[in-house]
């Protein structure tokens, strides 16, 4: 069978006469048939709307900030981040996702931060107003800030899985660990669920 | 297929309804409350500020998918080329270190053609899930190659099977007993994958993928463990994951059995030296069989009649167990899980909350609702678990009646079906090594080896 792919020596032994046995031909309609079933089914996907493929999003309706993101990642530091929709932002003085619920001493000093890593950047805009920017290599994706903003302010704060990170694993890691089912597939043409102005 | 009986829920159902409906009238009237108060209007800027909105980098272009699998089909056809034509064990590594390379480290395991077994049983069985052409793709291919040319895939594209042979220092064999009780595994891997995959519950042929945490340099104790495991194992026994495991390689023994063009191990005429099978880290390759039968026609005749009589019996056994087995199965569902959490929560079997349970109950889903969609993912699991004990039945089945078949075969020859195309075998080959030096091979003269 192997014949013709072999670069046979000069006194090869001749091959069996006669040809092909009916096991032979059975193989080879067997082939010949799984070649066009295959062939057929992949022009029907690369046809179909979804070709194209999915990748992993956070509901963040559904996310109740457990903190697993930041630790099931396979990525370290995680690839789920903090995104902020400004448009929801209340601009509040005293930040709910930026400052601890209790502080002490002077009330902009770090020890004051949720923020584990002091990810969370205040940018002047106007007085009194500061916008609160995530510093996204700092941000290891816990959602603390998540959980002030939520609780305290307008919600403005919420966690994304950002895709110029993600490797898209086949099973997410954190899909499979979230508590609250929160993540899902989405198209990779929509793959961003950001909340908008006050939904 | 019996239906189950009902989840303990089931009988508490109305009641639990009634708890839900009332919990929901009570905790309304609050939590709007609440939301009224913390709402914090944005500002008026007075100097034309905008707020931004925030950035989305975009995911890795869809042409570059495209790309892998054009260099898996690339790698396909150079391993062929490689192992049928060229036959350079030289070669096939390199081959299989830049699979290790790229595959692995570079685009770090995912998407795979092992993997991809569950995303095809996601879209056939289960439900909203359309499968994307890269899953496809990467599913056929391996298949494709195989059939004409063999597991050239296992030989040297998969990183999995790379990684491992790589590994592989010190050969040694496998007894026969156990290569072959432990060769039913992967088609149980296979029915487990399958089944979670078509529920909708998880894909836990990647979450148990034990190579992958070393291409990414990241992973859970589990996982890593496995993979150091499985690789110190591999350093003596040649690609246990390969052999033992691999949910894909039952696929790719069933096209490789068919396949045209496949590893022949000596170029010429086979003089029986027993070299090519000392050489097989995998034993997949058959020794000849010498010329009379061992033993009278009837014996074998009466031994294939007791094991087909048997056959039926494992498969039913096989098949109760997997019933039995359904509750604990379903477990692993997270929504089954979740409900069961819910129930014990709601009828105080239990104290205090869990992530699960808490995150269940800031969501405004009633539990009947859950209730629901727990018993039809049981009910599901019932007839399914059925099934796969009932297909573990089969396979063991199967292979004890492969085992009482003798073959008479002429020469020693590579199984197909089990060949990885190493391409080892050549090198050991005396005749391929006339083939190379022109010089005649001292062991034709040699006496017959036992």
């Amino acid at each position: 069978m192997a014949g013709k792919l072999l670069p046979m020596a000069d006194d090869a032994p001749e091959q069996p006469q006669g040809g092909r046995t009916r096991r032979d031909f059975l193989l080879a309609g067997v082939r010949t048939g799984s070649v066009v079933a295959a062939g057929g089914l992949l022009t029907i996907l690369a046809k179909a709307p979804a070709a194209a493929g999915t990748v992993w999003q956070i509901d963040p309706d559904k996310c109740t900030q457990c903190g697993l993101c930041a630790t099931n990642c396979v990525l370290q530091p995680s690839a789920v981040k903090c995104v902020h929709t400004y448009a929801m932002c209340g601009y509040c003085k005293l930040c709910f996702g930026l400052l601890k619920d209790k502080r002490t001493g002077n009330t902009l000093s770090v020890e004051n931060s949720r923020c584990p890593t002091d990810a969370i950047k205040r940018v002047f805009v106007e007085d009194p107003y500061y916008e609160m920017h995530i510093e996204e290599n700092l941000c290891i994706g816990c959602g603390i800030c998540v959980k002030g903003c939520t609780r305290f302010g307008n919600g403005s704060m919420y966690l994304q899985i950002r895709h110029d990170r993600c490797v898209n694993c086949n099973e997410c890691g954190i899909a499979r660990a979230c508590p609250a089912g929160a993540i899902s597939r989405v198209s990779v043409k929509t793959p961003y669920k950001l909340k908008t102005r006050h939904a | 297929m019996p239906l189950p009986t009902p989840g303990p829920w089931d009988r508490d159902r109305r009641r639990t309804l009634a708890l839900a409906a009332l919990a929901a009238v009570a905790g309304a009237a609050p939590a709007a409350h609440a939301q009224e108060q913390k709402k914090q209007p944005p500002p008026e800027f007075s100097e034309g500020y905008t707020p931004p909105m925030p950035s989305q980098p975009q995911p890795r272009m869809p042409w570059l998918t495209t790309l892998d699998v054009a260099l898996l089909a690339a790698a396909l056809g150079l391993a062929a080329w490689i192992g049928l034509h060229r036959r350079s064990r030289r070669e096939m590594r390199l081959l299989g270190l830049f699979s290790v390379l790229y595959f692995g480290f570079i685009r770090q395991g995912c998407l795979c053609p092992v993997g991809s077994i569950q995303n095809v049983a996601l879209a056939a069985l289960g439900s909203g899930y359309a499968l994307p052409f890269a899953a496809g793709a990467l599913f056929l291919l391996p298949l494709l190659a195989a059939l004409f040319f063999g597991r050239v895939f296992c030989g040297a594209v998969c990183p999995l099977g790379a990684v491992q042979d790589l590994a592989l220092l010190w050969p040694r064999r496998v007894p026969a007993w156990l290569d072959n009780a432990l060769g039913v595994l992967p088609y149980a891997v296979l029915g487990i994958g399958v089944l979670y995959a078509a529920a909708g519950t998880a894909f836990v042929v990647c979450q148990f993928d034990p190579f992958v945490g070393f291409f990414r340099f990241s992973g859970g104790w589990l996982a890593i463990s496995l993979g150091a495991g499985l690789l110190m194992l591999g350093t003596v026994v040649g690609r246990p994951y390969c052999r033992w495991l691999c949910p894909y390689s039952v696929l790719l023994r069933w096209t490789a059995a068919l396949t045209r063009w496949g590893v022949r191990i000596t170029p010429k005429d086979c003089i029986q030296c027993h070299r090519c099978a000392d050489a097989c880290p995998f034993g997949a390759i058959s020794p000849a069989t010498l010329e009379a039968p061992a033993e009278p026609r009837a014996v074998a005749r009466r031994r294939l009649g007791r094991v087909l009589a048997v056959a039926p019996l494992i498969v039913v056994a096989g098949a109760l167990l997997g019933r039995l087995g359904a509750p604990a199965v379903a477990r692993y569902d997270r929504v089954v899980s979740l409900a069961e959490r819910v129930y014990q929560e709601e009828t105080g079997r239990v104290k205090g909350q869990t992530n699960a349970s808490e995150a269940f109950r800031k969501q405004a889903t009633p539990t009947g609702e859950l209730y629901r969609q727990a018993l039809v993912k049981r009910r599901w699991y019932g007839g399914a678990t059925t099934l796969f004990g009932a297909w573990c039945g089969i396979v063991v089945a199967g292979k004890l009646i492969f085992l009482t078949l003798r073959r008479r075969r002429p020469d020693y020859e590579a199984d197909q079906a089990a060949c990885l195309s190493c391409a080892r075998c050549y090198t050991s080959c005396p005749i391929e090594q006339e083939r190379l030096t022109g010089l005649r091979s001292p062991l034709r003269d040699a006496p017959e080896q036992p």
